[in-house]
């Protein structure tokens, strides 16, 4: 790792005036300290957001669910609350990484980070969730821009995100045996405004919303409704790992096999 | 520099080290405490989880300025010398080690799981729930039986109840 400056922010202010230039933020860092230390990134700077009490917690009113940016996996897997909002996002909490990993990462520096293979970002698409920073709230259709690209500026932090609980979901994923991340996972919501499907692991440009999948998913929220989809692979990564071709098959896999155990 | 200071193991430390210090290297070479290993490096094998204010954490993703006014417990500090740790007493017992290099780090990931399991374990549970700790020598089944034994010697409802993987 080259040399670095470490700075213990003590507000979401204190953060913003100290994330300038090559400084970058870390929550968990389970993310960007393994990636220092391969050097493949060098910040000047790191600006420690992990112990600001009001970036953490998780708040459900009515059915407006409200998750702060350093909450970690963990508390996100095990959360009550959460668990009779939306047991989808606990679900996939609980399947990202390992155990010690869950401890430290955070949703906050998951969406951020928008590996394209992250979990995460896939449900914020499908729930439809506000992304709230330090400067505004940035719909999640408009905040995930490609691999590794968000819609944040230089010193915008991510505050927390928000949603409204669904009335059903579910996140099936098909992990990669070796490394355990998803080639594949499928978040699937039936809210307000019909049903969603976001998929993650899968595409050449990063998580993205599936329109074939939702316009089946819209006459009828059901499995059967998903028997002949098809998932075009044109844009679809292509690698060692899976083939375009089978990422396609897998997704309407993983959409059948969420919306199954969404109506569950 | 950082001036860092924590509780290692019940007691207080304080040293000035360089930023990108990781947390296992300050255990190992500035305090001396080498119980902790670094195995991949990668943040995969677990051989270097500690517990940091209670929680199974690996210490070589994560600096040791990142880790100050923390409470950390290492293998060293499972217990005060005299006799083992319940579940270190479980691996010697079942065999649940062979180089034993992965143990430290199997056994801190072990205590925790179990802590965050008072209901009791089961084989699937601890074999999830072991996904972040690799044993290069592949002794899985010794460590999973220590794992299951140590759960029902320090668990008070032992009913054989079991819970879905977290």
């Amino acid at each position: 790792m080259y040399s670095v400056n470490y700075h213990r922010a003590a507000s979401v202010a204190d953060a913003a005036k100290l994330a300038k230039g090559e400084a970058k933020l870390v929550s968990g860092g389970m993310t960007l300290i393994p990636a220092m230390k391969t050097r493949l990134a060098a910040p000047s700077d790191l600006v420690d957001i992990s112990r600001i009490d009001a970036l953490k917690g998780i708040k459900v009113s009515g059915k407006t669910v409200t998750i702060g940016a350093a909450t970690t996996h963990y508390e996100v897997a095990t959360s009550d609350k959460l668990a009779k909002a939306c047991p989808a996002l606990s679900h996939l909490a609980a399947m990202i990484g390992d155990p010690a990993v869950r401890h430290r990462g955070t949703i906050g520096g998951s969406i951020a980070n928008n590996d394209p293979a992250a979990d995460y970002p896939s449900a914020m698409l499908a729930l439809g969730a506000t992304i709230v920073t330090n400067k505004r709230q940035i719909a999640a259709d408009k905040f995930f821009k490609g691999l590794f690209e968000t819609a944040l500026k230089d010193g915008e932090i991510v505050t927390a995100v928000t949603f409204s609980a669904p009335a059903k979901a579910a996140y099936e994923k098909f992990r990669n045996p070796a490394s355990r991340y998803a080639i594949v996972g499928v978040f699937v919501a039936k809210g307000a405004d019909g049903a969603r499907v976001a998929v993650t692991g899968a595409g050449d440009d990063g998580v993205f919303r599936s329109r074939e999948l939702e316009a089946a998913l819209a006459k009828q929220f059901d499995a059967a409704a998903l028997a002949s989809a098809k998932v075009p692979a044109k844009a679809l990564m292509s690698d060692m790992h899976a083939s375009a071709d089978y990422r396609a098959h897998l997704i309407v896999v993983m959409a059948r096999r969420a919306v199954a155990a969404a109506n569950a | 520099m950082s001036e860092v200071s924590l509780t290692v193991n019940g007691r207080r430390v304080s040293a000035s080290v360089e930023d990108r210090t990781l947390l296992v290297h300050f255990l190992r070479e500035h305090i001396g405490l080498t119980g902790t290993h670094v195995g991949c490096d990668t943040s995969q094998c677990g051989a270097c989880v500690v517990h940091v204010d209670g929680k199974a954490m690996k210490s070589c993703s994560m600096l040791a300025a990142q880790a100050s006014g923390s409470d950390v417990v290492t293998i060293e500090g499972l217990t005060d010398g005299g006799d083992l740790h319940p579940v270190q007493a479980a691996f010697k017992e079942h065999h649940g080690l062979q180089c034993g290099f992965c143990t430290p780090g199997m056994i801190m990931t072990t205590v925790d799981m179990i802590a965050r399991h008072p209901e009791g374990l089961d084989e699937a549970t601890v074999r999830a729930e072991l996904e972040g700790n690799i044993c290069r020598c592949t002794g899985y089944h010794n460590i999973v039986k220590a794992v299951l034994a140590a759960s029902k010697t320090m668990s008070k409802v032992s009913k054989g109840k079991t819970k879905k993987a977290a």
